[in-house]
């Protein structure tokens, strides 16, 4: 999809109109704050008052963290608010030049901080599924171009996001030229990461799995597998689509040999020959377009890991909700078990008791209030536990039902454009043959 | 004619860190001869073959009739069909019928059937260039394919040849002078055991090989002075034989090219429906992309048998062809080195004169009617080359653009069922 489409398309899918905040007088700091306050604003995506785009990409040298030299590309992030383009287009947009691994970290963030989101994904960081012609080199300029409109259809989504577009980082991302990494730390997201053994654990362990989250767990892995396949499939038939076309080049260069020996038949091969060697060279432009489908399905591709995310930390919440009331419900027990002085279950504090002899009173009553203390706490625990989930749960599912429109209407129109692609050739394909056809009638 | 195993894919796909300077790869190395399979040997068979003892007809009056006879009357018809497989104890073999329908009076029949094998065409070939060995004879398809020899008898093979053939004797009998050819008769009309009989018949061995021997002397001594026209025919020749080459295996290439590309697209359908089965509003689009991949399979499969079948044997003959040409001018050549070696032989021999003068005045007429009968045949063949090879390039890009009016005619069905599911999504929603 074109940025300017998304645009369009994004730019509706907001959910009520907005009058535009513009206001000429505005000091800087103004505006700061206005921006500060809309973006509190409920309903309003940011990409309805911002124009976005990532325009250029260039090459840099610098030292990396262990002091070597290094190349690498930053992308120019140009931001220009929608009033100011009625203003006339003197109006310069602000812009800035990051690199990937601040988008990188920026996604991150965003993975952190909503984790009840389907977070829109990143363009590859390696080039995948290369069919023959296909650089796979991260310095090959056609990679870099496919790269820099992938970053730029990334920021369209966040900005598009009903909630991702109102965070200060994000909008920081897209503003603050120094800096923006040290806030970015300062926020301390990087502690509230939960860590990957943890969600790992909470899979296997879960008693009671919501039954919805588990299908869409299923179908995110699906969904992934089944992507992968079509994009390696893809690569190996568009591997074999350019031999075929590549092939018809030598029938111009025989051709044209060929007809410095006929009389009659030279000037038909002659342009026969030119046929072919359009025919050949059309297929550059045709896989180029295929490739875009192909980045299409990457970006879904991707998407079936953020939603597989979602679906983690909404495990590994459900996960410490049944350990808080597992144990709120074994000091409970402990509980009753000191107050009535009955062991009803196994336990080693039991048995050493038992060997050991009965506590005094006071000690059984010192006991008994921390336990107390430690129910009323446990008690606490799942309720917010509970809260916590009952949120995560409605939160995302608000997120899990607009990623699903948002992916039924993007893929649909995927395979629409794949359809009209695969039109576009065959019309350039009837156009050639019949050309050629004619000079062949000539010979 | 098979196409080569896939073994070779390896030399299709290289590795990715390839740039666009190894598009070279493409541009095929079409010096190298793996990919061409063996030429016909009864071209060599031939080459030093011998001449009849004697001419048939008098040079002039055989100059004459080929001019009258330049407007082609077609009224020789012949069908070469319904191939059979015979097995005998020592062999297996295939038969094919071959009816003619003439109204030529030299006939006594209008209508007659015979079944002829592969062997009594190649016999055909052999005693027409023996009596007319300045003339272009169209090759015969090929003794045996070397690649997968078990494929003789498949069916695509079989009617690849049984088209050649057909094309071979009509080509005959449209020929000025080679219809007329006794033994060309014999082979439309005579039951099996007749033409064994006159099979047998011919000079003897021991004649043969004289003659045999006097031809390669000739060859060997070369020819003195040859005219210009010939020498270009040459060199045309040459070029000629050197491009059909490439030509031939470009479109093989093509050909093989094509069906790589259609095992690839296969897989591209089923996975299609595949991901279908994990959707529910994407169904109906993904089973119908699904849908549309496997039509244009079938489409892709009908035009690579499209292009096997017609462009490419096609010019497959015109490379044998070549070899032909060259045995034809070769031939000519000795001839005009027997008669070259005779005048010599009379500046430098005193004795028997008068027999040598008039050996002299015999090879001169022979020469001469040669040369003639050539330079008429040989525009003769370049009609009919200009003609072949234009209908098989034509009928390769209609082949082509057949091709792509039906893949388009499935996408644009597929456009259409999808604005359709709009409009119905949109009415559910109101």
């Amino acid at each position: 999809m074109r940025g300017s489409e998304i645009l369009e398309r994004m730019a509706d899918s907001g959910n009520e109109e907005v009058a535009v905040i513009g206001n000429t007088d505005l000091t800087a700091a103004d505006l700061h704050n206005n921006t500060n306050n809309t973006m509190t604003e409920e309903g309003v995506p940011l990409l309805k008052k911002m124009e976005i785009s990532v325009s250029e990409a260039e090459k840099r040298t610098g030292k990396n963290a262990v002091n070597m030299q290094e190349i690498y590309t930053v992308y120019l992030i140009e931001t220009r608010p929608v009033d100011a383009i009625t203003e006339g287009p003197s109006a310069a947009p602000d812009s800035l030049w990051r690199r990937y691994s601040e988008f990188e970290l920026l996604r991150n963030y965003l993975l952190v901080t909503f984790p009840y989101i389907v977070v829109p994904p990143l363009p590859e960081k390696r080039a995948e599924f290369v069919w023959h012609k296909l650089s796979a080199d991260n310095m090959d300029p056609d990679f870099v171009e496919r790269r820099r409109i992938g970053l730029e259809n990334f920021l369209l989504r966040v900005a598009s996001h009903s909630v991702l577009s109102k965070d200060k980082i994000f909008y920081l991302f897209l503003t603050q030229d120094d800096g923006w990494k040290d806030v970015v730390y300062d926020t301390g997201f990087q502690a509230k990461a939960d860590s990957r053994l943890k969600a790992l654990n909470a899979t296997f362990r879960v008693k009671n799995p919501d039954k919805r989250y588990t299908e869409l767990k299923h179908y995110s892995d699906e969904l992934q597998s089944v992507i992968s396949q079509l994009l390696r499939v893809r690569a190996k038939v568009a591997d074999r689509l350019y031999g075929v076309y590549k092939v018809h080049g030598n029938y111009g260069r025989v051709f044209s040999e060929w007809s410095a020996i006929e009389r009659e038949m030279g000037d038909g091969l002659q342009s026969a020959g030119h046929h072919m060697d359009a025919y050949a060279a059309s297929v550059d432009d045709i896989l180029e377009e295929e490739e875009h489908y192909a980045d299409q399905l990457k970006e879904y591709l991707y998407y079936a890991e953020a939603l597989r995310a979602v679906c983690r930390k909404h495990e590994l919440i459900q996960y410490e909700l049944e350990m808080a009331a597992q144990d709120l419900v074994s000091k409970k027990q402990q509980r009753e078990e000191l107050a009535t002085g009955t062991v009803r279950t196994f336990s080693l504090k039991g048995m050493t008791s038992k060997l050991f002899g009965q506590e005094t009173p006071e000690q059984r009553e010192a006991k008994l209030k921390v336990l107390e203390e430690q129910i009323v706490e446990g008690e606490e625990l799942v309720k917010t536990s509970n809260t916590e989930c009952d949120e995560y749960v409605r939160n995302a599912w608000i997120d899990i039902d607009r990623f699903k429109e948002q992916k039924n209407q993007d893929l649909k129109e995927a395979l629409i454009s794949y359809a009209v692609m695969q039109i576009s050739m065959c019309k350039k394909g009837i156009q050639v043959w019949t050309n050629a056809k004619e000079c062949f009638s000539k010979m | 004619m098979e196409s080569e195993s896939s073994s070779s894919a390896a030399s299709v796909s290289g590795s990715p860190t390839q740039t666009e300077a190894d598009l070279s790869r493409h541009m095929l190395e079409l010096e190298e001869d793996d990919d061409l399979e063996v030429f016909s040997k009864d071209a060599t068979l031939t080459d030093a073959s011998s001449f009849s003892a004697s001419m048939p007809m008098s040079p002039a009056s055989m100059i004459n009739q080929y001019k009258l006879e330049e407007q082609d009357i077609k009224d020789v018809f012949i069908t070469v069909d319904c191939p059979e497989s015979h097995v005998t104890s020592i062999e297996t073999f295939v038969t094919y019928r071959v009816i003619t329908k003439t109204t030529r009076s030299e006939f006594d029949s209008s209508e007659y059937e015979v079944r002829r094998r592969y062997q009594d065409f190649l016999w055909l070939k052999g005693k027409l260039e023996e009596a007319h060995p300045t003339l272009i004879i169209n090759p015969l398809p090929e003794k045996f394919v070397m690649k997968g020899m078990m494929e003789r008898f498949n069916d695509g093979f079989i009617e690849t040849r049984r088209k050649a053939l057909q094309k071979f004797v009509n080509r005959i009998a449209d020929h000025p002078i080679l219809s007329f050819n006794e033994d060309f008769k014999v082979f439309l009309t005579a039951q099996a055991w007749e033409l064994a009989s006159r099979k047998k018949q011919g000079p003897g061995l021991l004649s043969r090989m004289g003659e045999t021997v006097r031809a390669v002397a000739a060859s060997v001594r070369g020819v003195q002075n040859r005219a210009e026209e010939f020498t270009a025919m040459n060199d045309y020749v040459e070029t000629f034989g050197q491009k059909m080459g490439m030509l031939d295996k470009i479109a093989q290439r093509i050909v093989k090219e094509q069906k790589e590309y259609l095992e690839g697209m296969k897989e591209c359908g089923p996975v299609y429906t595949l991901w279908s089965g994990s959707e529910d509003q994407l169904v109906e689009p993904l089973k119908a992309i699904a849908g549309c991949i496997d039509n244009c399979c079938k489409v892709t499969e009908e035009q690579v048998a499209g292009l096997s079948e017609n462009q490419v044997p096609i010019l497959h003959e015109y490379v044998l062809c070549a070899e032909t040409l060259k045995a034809v001018l070769r031939r000519r050549d000795n001839i005009q080195a027997e008669y070259e070696s005779k005048v010599d032989a009379l500046a430098n021999k005193k004795a028997d004169k008068e027999n040598l003068k008039e050996e002299i005045g015999r090879l001169e007429d022979k020469v001469e009617c040669a040369n003639n009968t050539l330079k008429v045949d040989w525009e003769r063949w370049k009609r009919n080359m200009q003609g072949d090879v234009k209908s098989a390039f034509v009928d390769m890009a209609d082949t082509n653009m057949n091709y792509y009016k039906k893949r388009l005619a499935i996408w644009e069905s597929f456009l259409t069922s999808q604005k359709t599911d709009v409009h119905l999504e949109k009415d559910t929603d109101s």
